[in-house]
Order: structure tokens, then sequence, then C-alpha cells
């Protein structure tokens, strides 16, 4: 367990923000960024794209089917932090990651481990929705296909329906499953790469802002989504929106420019947060 | 006066237009106050005179020496009294060159018909004449342009406009070349072949399976029955072809993609440029090595295993034909494979497909419609390559689907045909139009279908 | 939970298989990649070795007299004696004098038959140089007949040809080994003189002449036709059919097959013109017809990759529209053009098809001097000496091939240097 609390210090609004917000004066991560029996651990993390680094020592904790939500403003490393999780960081050249990250205990990061394996139990839903330009019933059977999980055409096709059922999309599309999947609306598409994602039924669900591109109504709808789906995979979603982390996390972790600032209980950061930099953030200091 | 002198000639007239007209502009800026209460620039005014001196007599000489010498030429045939009227297309020629000969000096004109010799000075007359009008006109057209540029000069003249718009009208007549390229083209193959399928048949032509263009040279040949079915002709296109798409798509395809998807950028930066070399190496030097390394190659090869490989096997022409289409389907193929969008990428690796699986997968379906486009470009170009096939595929047209055996393409036989010693229009050099008819439509409409689909799919992700 | 163990399970017992499948994948990616390269590799391979032997002639010493006699010449300055002398007598009689116990006319044949049919016109060329050489002596190395260049070489390499050769002949090569009288040296012939019906008098120079005049009059015409063309397609067309209907065409010409601009060339510049045919003027104009496209696609790139900001401040200052064109945007894509007309050069210089069509396949024996001058060029001059049959022309063309190929390379290397050197960074 990390350092004593800082506290809550009344801000003074006439000393300069930018004192408060020196980053480098923070030496740990805040609130209760670990746990007991995590799905993945992350211990002393450091993400570099070259001679950059991205990602500083970050430690931290993910339950078995809680929601975490990531915040922080942009360019603060949150999309690379998550990409670390299912090593998709590996497909960027020249970034290199330090530390260890388990998933059940065991380093994703060592030689021997397969990535592919990896990814199937990792699974990760993009903030642009990205179908294949095949018909919605090949996006969602390409993954099952791939790693061989259905043994006959008539596993498949029980996959793809209770893949879409679960991504609340089968009673939209049932009528035109062979029709290209680029032919959705935003909302819909993105619904089927969380059902694409969920087809080869992974333990972890990365998500990152997937709601950014889409219209409030679809983003509600997913947000209803995310909180089925918390209930049989664990996830972990980075958003831009606060209100978005308030609406749909167990948990909250606020990162500053590649620090791992606070992590606490969701109503908790948005009430009561420990640490200056997060209240700076919440209440719309800087952003 | 000699064409080239007169054309100096009119340079420097119009040159001194220049002057005179930009002299003036700037005596008359200055009673004004200077060049800005000109409406444009004193070169404008110039260059205006420019133009009124210089156009209008070199289109004349340029109409002149395009038309000048068939105009002569069909009034002296036409002025000939009947009794020594040419009769065919061959005697027209042979008389027209005797009678040109005789007016040049260049033969003598003893002992020939009177009526020839008096054509003779007919023609010498004419020309003579010719040239005196053209001088003349000429001149007075250059005079007339100079003195009309160099009134115009005026404070209020929008010099800069009429020199521009004239500009732009050159401009234009720059651009619609392309297009009278394209009708010249069209007319010149149509015109010729239609004149063919009036001695063959049309359908005997597409249809025919029996390709031996045989013409009587006199009337009265023996063995002057030629058939002139293409069919041979277009099977053994196709076959070549077919080798030479068999060789190049994978290899170009294949090659693509791993440059494009696997290799480090050093290895791509050097790899790239070293195939590119294949695509800028001149088709005559594919047809000797083709001819001369890998036919007799492919010889030995067959004779080793038994196989009876002909020397001048459609194999040997199509694999050297392949190797050059590489690089074409290559690039194409790699500008496709790039452009698809990363995201695509990341949504296949990220459910834990491999590298291969991805592009397998998502990657090459995607490209596929560009992909297919470049091949259609690649199967174009493999239909209309003449150099390799003249110099190591055969001249006799054989109806066969073995790459082993010597066939004969449509452009060899076109060469062939119009590079012997046939006068222009016997039914045999006119074949050769009648095939490139065919050739041109045909990859014509691959070209415009390949193209439309190329241009759809990048629609698509842009 | 327990579906995702199943699932796991398959996931895993797919793996081997799958990463089998992706090495085997990147291999069929290496492979087709190091054909390509050994394609390349074996072409230049096969040329520069067939090719450069062609450099270096068989060469005889023999010692030959200037007698004025047997030339039949008193005087040197007399052009009419020079033309009617008797030349070959000269090389004749040192060969006698060197083998003086041949015997019998059809040995004699045989013998004269050791030295190029041209050794007698060298020799005068050589006399004429040194006019005191008249009634002399000297000791010269003379070329040697192609069939003798032949055998020489190959008997070098240790697999002698000589198919064509009597047994007296290679007999006599023998002698002249052993004594040191024959030997290969530096072969000029290829690049100076014109073509011969002998290889080994054979040389590029006049199709290389050719080449450069029909070169250069395509280059005059097609640059500046198609950089104003592709000035009015970008900067004054409006977008309607009607400049659609010439982009289709122009993207279309790019792609026709060379030998129907032969075919044109033949109808309309041969027939209907009356052009004369075999000249660098026709030849000019069919190549320049099918550079067009080229030309005008880069340079229509080149105008695009301007960037507008420039072109906003000209007009923005009151610059007519052909002022900014003229002042602003040319220089700045005139770089960008000159690469893309090299480029168009580099292929219209490869170009064999449509040269064919036109003519520009004789014999054409006298170097070309100008325009109107009846010349072949170089891969046509490649091409008619592919078709003979004596082998040494198998040489002479791979030489030429190297020398055509040089200039590809150079071409090509200019237009990306200058591209790198006059790129600018937007």
């Amino acid at each position: 367990m990390t350092v004593a609390t800082v506290g809550k210090t009344a801000i003074d609004p006439k000393v300069s923000s930018k004192q408060n917000l020196e980053v480098d004066q923070v030496q740990a991560t805040v609130g209760s960024p670990l746990c007991e029996n995590p799905k993945m651990s992350m211990r002393d993390v450091n993400v570099f794209y070259g001679d950059k680094q991205a990602i500083h020592n970050v430690s931290i904790d993910i339950a078995k089917h809680e929601v975490i939500a990531m915040i922080g403003p942009s360019g603060c490393g949150k999309s690379t932090f998550l990409r670390a999780l299912n090593r998709m960081n590996d497909t960027v050249d020249g970034c290199r990651v330090e530390g260890e990250v388990q998933l059940d205990g065991e380093n994703i990061y060592q030689q021997h481990l397969d990535v592919v394996e990896l990814r199937a139990r990792v699974g990760m839903v993009f903030q642009k929705p990205n179908p294949f330009p095949k018909s919605i019933f090949e996006n969602i059977a390409y993954g099952p296909k791939i790693h061989g999980l259905a043994d006959s055409r008539v596993d498949l096709d029980e996959i793809v329906e209770s893949s879409l059922r679960r991504a609340g999309l089968w009673d939209e599309v049932k009528e035109r499953l062979h029709q290209p999947g680029t032919g959705l609306s935003g909302g819909q598409q993105q619904r089927l790469c969380i059902a694409r994602a969920i087809a080869v039924s992974p333990e972890v669900i990365l998500m990152d802002e997937p709601c950014s591109a889409l219209d409030p109504i679809a983003t509600a709808r997913i947000e209803e989504l995310i909180e089925e789906l918390s209930q049989n995979f664990t996830i972990a979603i980075v958003t831009h929106s606060m209100q978005q982390a308030a609406r749909v996390s167990n948990r909250t972790a606020y990162f500053h420019l590649g620090k791992l600032i606070e992590v606490n209980p969701t109503e908790q950061v948005f009430t009561m947060p420990e640490h200056q930099l997060t209240e700076a953030y919440i209440t719309g200091r800087f952003g | 006066m000699e064409s080239s002198s007169l054309f100096l000639l009119m340079l420097s007239m119009a040159a001194l237009a220049f002057y005179l007209g930009r002299g003036r502009s700037l005596a008359m800026a200055k009673p004004l106050g200077g060049i800005r209460h000109l409406h444009s620039l004193p070169s404008y005014y110039g260059l205006n005179a420019f133009l009124w001196c210089a156009l209008p007599p070199l289109g004349i000489l340029v109409c002149w020496l395009l038309f000048n010498e068939p105009l002569i030429n069909s009034l002296v045939m036409s002025g000939l009294p009947e009794e020594i009227k040419p009769s065919s297309n061959a005697d027209y020629n042979l008389l027209l060159n005797k009678i040109s000969n005789i007016a040049n000096g260049v033969m003598s004109s003893q002992g020939k018909p009177a009526s020839v010799i008096a054509a003779a000075d007919h023609m010498a007359g004419l020309r003579v004449m010719s040239r005196w009008g053209l001088t003349a006109l000429c001149l007075i057209l250059a005079m007339a342009g100079l003195f009309w540029g160099w009134r115009r000069v005026a404070a209020d003249f929008r010099a800069r406009q009429a020199v521009e718009s004239v500009m732009e009208n050159l401009l234009l007549g720059c651009a619609c070349l392309a297009i009278f390229t394209t009708i010249g083209i069209v007319l010149s193959v149509l015109f010729e072949s239609i004149q063919f399928f009036r001695s063959v048949p049309f359908f005997d032509f597409i249809f025919g399976l029996n390709w031996s263009p045989q013409t009587a040279i006199r009337e009265d040949q023996v063995g002057s029955s030629g058939s002139f079915g293409a069919v041979p002709l277009f099977v053994g296109t196709l076959l070549v072809s077919a080798v030479a798409m068999f060789v190049a798509v994978p290899i170009g395809l294949m090659s693509a993609i791993y440059l494009a998807e696997y290799s480090s950028k050093s290895t791509r930066t050097y790899v790239k440029p070293a195939l590119e070399v294949l695509a800028g190496i001149p088709t005559v030097v594919y047809g000797f090595f083709a001819a001369l390394t890998v036919a007799p190659f492919l010889r030995n090869l067959g004779a080793d295993f038994g196989l009876s490989v002909s020397s001048e096997s459609a194999l040997a022409a199509g694999v050297v034909m392949g190797v050059m289409i590489i690089p074409f389907i290559s690039s194409l193929a790699d500008d496709v494979i790039t452009a698809v969008p990363q995201a695509m990428r990341d949504g296949s690796l990220a459910m834990g497909a491999t590298h291969s699986e991805t592009v397998r997968r998502v990657v090459i379906p995607a490209a596929l419609p560009g992909i297919v486009g470049g091949i259609m470009l690649a199967i174009s170009r493999a239909i209309g390559e003449t150099m390799i096939v003249v110099m190591a595929a055969g001249l006799a047209a054989k109806l066969t689907a073995n790459p082993l055996d010597s066939v004969t393409t449509v452009t060899v036989q076109i060469v062939t045909l119009l590079t012997g010693d046939q006068e222009f229009d016997s039914p045999k050099t006119l074949a050769a139009f009648a095939l490139g008819l065919m050739l041109f439509t045909v990859t014509l409409l691959l070209n415009i279908f390949a193209l439309h689909i190329v241009k759809k799919y990048r629609e698509q992700y842009e | 939970m327990s579906k995702s163990m199943d699932n796991l399970h398959k996931i895993k017992n797919s793996l081997k298989r799958r990463s089998r499948a992706e090495a085997r994948f990147r291999w069929y990616g290496r492979v087709a990649i190091l054909i390509g390269l050994a394609a390349v590799l074996l072409l230049f391979a096969d040329i520069i070795g067939k090719g450069h032997g062609a450099f270096k002639a068989t060469y005889i010493k023999l010692e030959v007299h200037y007698d004025r006699d047997l030339l039949g010449v008193t005087s040197l300055a007399d052009t009419a004696q020079l033309m009617e002398a008797n030349w070959d007598a000269v090389p004749k009689a040192a060969l006698r004098e060197r083998f003086a116990d041949v015997s019998g006319r059809r040995n004699k044949r045989q013998l004269y038959k050791l030295l190029s049919n041209g050794a007698g016109f060298d020799l005068k060329d050589h006399l004429l140089a040194n006019p005191l050489l008249l009634d002399q002596t000297e000791t010269l190395w003379i070329l040697a007949d192609d069939d003798i260049d032949t055998y020489y070489k190959s008997w070098l390499d240790g697999e002698p040809y000589a198919a064509r050769l009597s047994n007296k002949q290679v007999q006599w090569i023998d002698q002249l080994h052993q004594q040191g009288q024959i030997r290969l040296q530096l072969n000029t012939n290829l690049l100076t003189r014109g073509d011969s019906r002998e290889p080994e008098q054979a040389g590029i120079r006049g199709a290389v002449m050719g080449s450069l005049l029909t070169l250069l009059l395509t280059l005059m015409l097609s640059f500046p036709i198609g950089v104003a063309a592709a000035i009015y397609l970008e900067e004054f067309a409006t977008k309607n059919r009607f400049t659609d209907f010439i982009e289709v065409n122009i993207n279309n010409l790019a792609a026709v097959p060379s030998i129907i601009f032969g075919l044109l060339g033949l109808a309309v510049f041969i027939n209907f013109f009356h052009v004369p045919r075999s000249v660098p003027i026709v030849g000019g104009l069919v190549l320049t017809l099918m550079t067009l496209p080229t030309v005008i696609i880069t340079s229509r790139a080149a105008i695009k990759s301007v960037p507008p900001s420039i072109r906003e401040a000209a007009l923005g200052m009151g610059a007519s529209k052909y002022q900014m064109v003229l002042h602003h945007v040319l220089p700045l894509a005139l770089p960008g053009m000159l690469t893309g007309a090299i480029i168009g050069m580099a292929q219209a210089l490869g170009e064999t098809a449509p040269l064919l069509m036109i003519g520009m396949v004789a014999f054409i024996v006298d170097i070309p001097q100008g325009f109107t001058d009846p010349a072949t060029v170089l891969p046509v001059q490649i091409f008619l000496w592919a078709d003979s049959p004596e082998r040494a022309f198998i040489e002479k063309t791979s030489a030429a091939i190297m020398v055509l190929l040089s200039f590809l390379l150079i071409m090509n290397i200019s237009a990306v240097w200058l591209r790198k050197r006059l790129e600018r960074r937007w």
C-alpha cells in the first residue's frame, strides 16, 4: 500500500494555479490503486516512444468484473497506457515498455507469450468504429473463425447471434446479417465492434474513448451496454468525458502527463478527490 | 524562298513589330506622365504587335507545309490526259513518283512519253507558283499585322487582355492535342480498317481460324489465296499474356505485401528501387534476353525432361514478359495496400489475429478492387507488348493452348505485315490496321474499366 | 465461464498451426522478392557477360608495305586516284609475305579471309593521315575478320568455336599465337563507327546520333506543349464535361500500346503528310505524341504541389492570372516538370516498336548530321543486330545494350538527383 494521503487542502484562488500543478512534486499515486486478486496488475510500468517517455512509473490493479475509468487531460498517456495492456504498442515502431504487466498472475511481456492468445483474452474497442468491409455476419464471425472456436456452421451462427444480442444489436440487424457492416449508423457500428470483440469471449475488454465519435443517444445506448457487460467482463475504459466516467465506472484513475495521480472509487473522485491535481481537473481549472 | 528562311524572316519581322509596338507605347506614355498611365505594361503592347505580325503568316506557312504537296500532286494527276491515267493504286504512285522525279531533275526526261514530260513541267510550274504565292502572302500578312499592331497602341487599349486571351487559346490548343491524337489514332486505324474489310469480310476476320496473309503481288500470281482469320492471333496473344500474368501476379503481389507489411524501412528503401529497375529496362533488351538466353535454356531443359519445347515458345516470351510486368503490379499493389487505413489492421490485430491472417483476411479483401484494377492494367500492357514477342515468339499462326509451342501474336503480325515489302494498299498491309483496331479497342476498354475500378476504390478510402 | 475456458483451450491448440502459417507467409514474400531481384541480376549478368568482350577485338600483327605500284597511286593529293586505288592489295600482300608457303587460289582466299574486309580502307585512312609512309614499310596491328575474332575469343575462353573456319585457318591462327602476332586489343569501332554488314566494323555511332537527334526533337516539342497543356488544365480550365473529356483522353493515351502510335505515324505523317520515312523528324513527331501524356501528367502533379498560399499572395497583389502562373507557379513547379521530362525522355529512348513502323529500320551506314538525314535509333539498331546470324553480332548487340542501359541509368539518376536537389519542403 502506498504513501499517506496528501489530504484536502483549501485551494487559494489568489495563488497562481500553475504553482499547484507541479507534477514533479508528485511522488506516488494517491488513493487505492491496488487491490486483492486483481484480474490485471501493473507494476512500475514505463512506456517510451523513442526517447520520449509517455508513461512514468505507473502501478495499478484492475479487479475482476469491475469497470475502471481512466480520465485526464488530452495527451496525458491514457490511450498509450491502455494499449500497453494488450500489447498493441508492439505495432508502433520505436515503442518500448518497461515494467511488469500481469494477466491472472502471468507477465504478458515475457518472451514466450503469444500475443495472439493475449489479445483473444484482452479485447479492444477503438475510438472510431472500424468495422471490416465485410458483412455484419462476417465481422462478428471473424474472431471465432481465425481462432477455431466454432466447430460447425451452427456453432458459428450461435456465437454470432449471442454476441449481437449481448451487444444489444440483434433486433436491429437480424434481418440484414449479410449486408455490409459499413452500412450501419455510427452508433450501430460501434456496437458492432463491441459485439465483434465479445464474440471471442475475452476476459477483459479495453475501450479507448468508445463514444467520442458518437451522438448522445448512441452514447447513452453504449453506456447501458457497458453496465450490462460488466456482469461478465472486466472493463477498462478511457474517457474524455468526466460525466461518462461518473456514470459507468466503479473506480476512476486520474492520469496527468503520464503519471498516475489518483485512483479511488468513482463517487469519491468526483465529490472528494484526494489530490489537488485531481480536484483542479474535475473542477475544470484546466483540461 | 525556302521554308526555313521564310520562317526566319517572319520571326524577324515579328521581332521588329514587338520593338516598334513597345517603342510606341513608351512614346505615348511620356506625355501622360509615365507608363503607369497606360493600361498595360509596354511589353504587352509589343507582344500584341508581335502576335498580330507572327501568327497569321505562321499559320499559313504550317498549312502550306502540310497541304501543298498533296494538293499539287492531285492537281497534276487529275490533269493528265485520259490515256495515261493510272488505273490501280500501284500505278498511280509509280507514275506520280516518276513525274515528281523528272520535275525535280533527279531523273532525266529523255525517252519519256510527251504527256509525262508535260505533266512534269506542269508540276514544276505549279511548285514555283505556289512558292511565290506563299512568300507574297506571308509578307503581306506580316506587314499588315505589324501595321495593325502598331496602330492599336493607345493608352486605353487593353493590350494585356488581348495577349492573354491569345495565350489562353494557345494553351487550350496544346491541351486539345491529346484529343486530336486520339481522334487521329481512331480515324487512321478505322479508315484503313474499313478499306480492309472491303476485301475481307469482318466476320471472316474475327472468327476465322486460318491466318496466312498472302496476297497476289501481280494479278496472275499463283497461290494468291490468303486467309485472314485472326483467331489464332488472338489465342496466341492470350496464351503469352496468360503465361506472363502467371509469373507476374504472384511475384508482384507477394513482394508488394512483404514490402508494405513486413519489411523494415531500410529494406524497403533499397529493395523497392531495385525492383523498379525492371520497369526501366527497354523491351528490346528483354526481347534479346528472351530470344538468346531464356528460349535456348528452356528448350534444353525441356529436352532433359523429354518434352519438346519449341525454340520460339510462348513460354519463353511469356516468362520474360512476366518479369517485365512484375514492377508494374508490385507498385500498384503497394499503393493500394498502404492506402488501407491502419484502423482496419488495428481492429483485426486487437482481436488476436496474426499478421498474416490480418493481411489475408482483412487487408487484401479491402484492397481487392484496386488490385484487380492494377492486374487489368497489367493485362492491357501484356497484350500490347511488341518487342519481346517479335524477338522471341514465332511467326506462324498456330491455334494451341500449349505454352511449349510457338505461337504468334497480334503485335508480331502488325510488325511483320508493315515492315515487309508490300505497297500500302494491299489487303496484307491493311490487315495490320485491322489488327491495330482490335488491339486499340481491347486495350482501351480494359484501361477504361480498370481506371474506373481504381478510382472508385480510391474514393472509398478518401 | 466454462465457455471462456473452453475457448481458451481451443485457442491454445490453434497457436502452433497459425504461427507456422505466419512463418510460411513471410517466406512466400521473401521468395517473391528474391526472385524479382534475381531476375534483375541475371539480366545484367547475362548482358554484361555477353557484351564486355565487344570492346576488345582481335588484331593481327603484320608488316605492311605501302607500295605505290601495288596501290596504283602516284600522288596522294589526287582524289580520283585515291578512289580508284587498290587498297586491298596492301593487306593481302602483307599476308602473303607472312605466310609465304601458302599457294593455290583456294588457300590464298582463305588466307585473305583472316583480315577484316575493311582492312584496306583502314590502311587508306592511316596512310592519308601519315602521307610520308608512302613506299615505306610499317609493322601494324590490323583488325581481324569477325569469324577469326569469334574463334580466337572462344579459344581463349577454353571453348573454341571453329565452325566457320577451315583447318588451315585454325593452324595459321595457332602459328600467329605462338609467335605473339595475334592479340586482343581495345577496339573503338563500336563507339566510333556507323553500322556495317561486317560485325568487326560495325558501330553504334550512327544509331546514337540518330537517337540524340530524335530525342532532341521530342524534347523540344513535347516539353513546351506538355507544360502548356498542364498549365491550362490545372489553372485555367473550368470543371466541365469538355475538360473531363480531355483528362480521360490523356489518361487513356498514357496506356495505349506504343505500336498503335507507330500505326498513327505511318497513316498520318508518312502517308498523308508525306513526311519522309526514316528521318529523325517523323521519329520525333511520333515519340512526342507518345511522351506527351507522361509529360502532362507529371507536370500537373508538379503544379498541384505548389501551395495555394503562393497563388493567393500573388493574386492578392493584383497580378493577373497569367502573371501569377508565369512568375510564381511555373518557377516553383519547374523542378518537378524537368524531372518528369527526363523520365519521359528515358522512356522514349528505349522505344522500338513505333519507330519500326515508320521505317527507321533501314540499314544506315552514314552518321546522320541533321534532322532530315536518314537515321536509325539505338534500340532499333539493337533489334536489327539481334536478328543477324553472325555470332559476333551477339557480342556487339550486348555491348550496344550496355551502352543503352548506361544512358538510361545516367538519365534516371540525374532525374532523381534533380528531384532531391530542388525539392522544397512546404
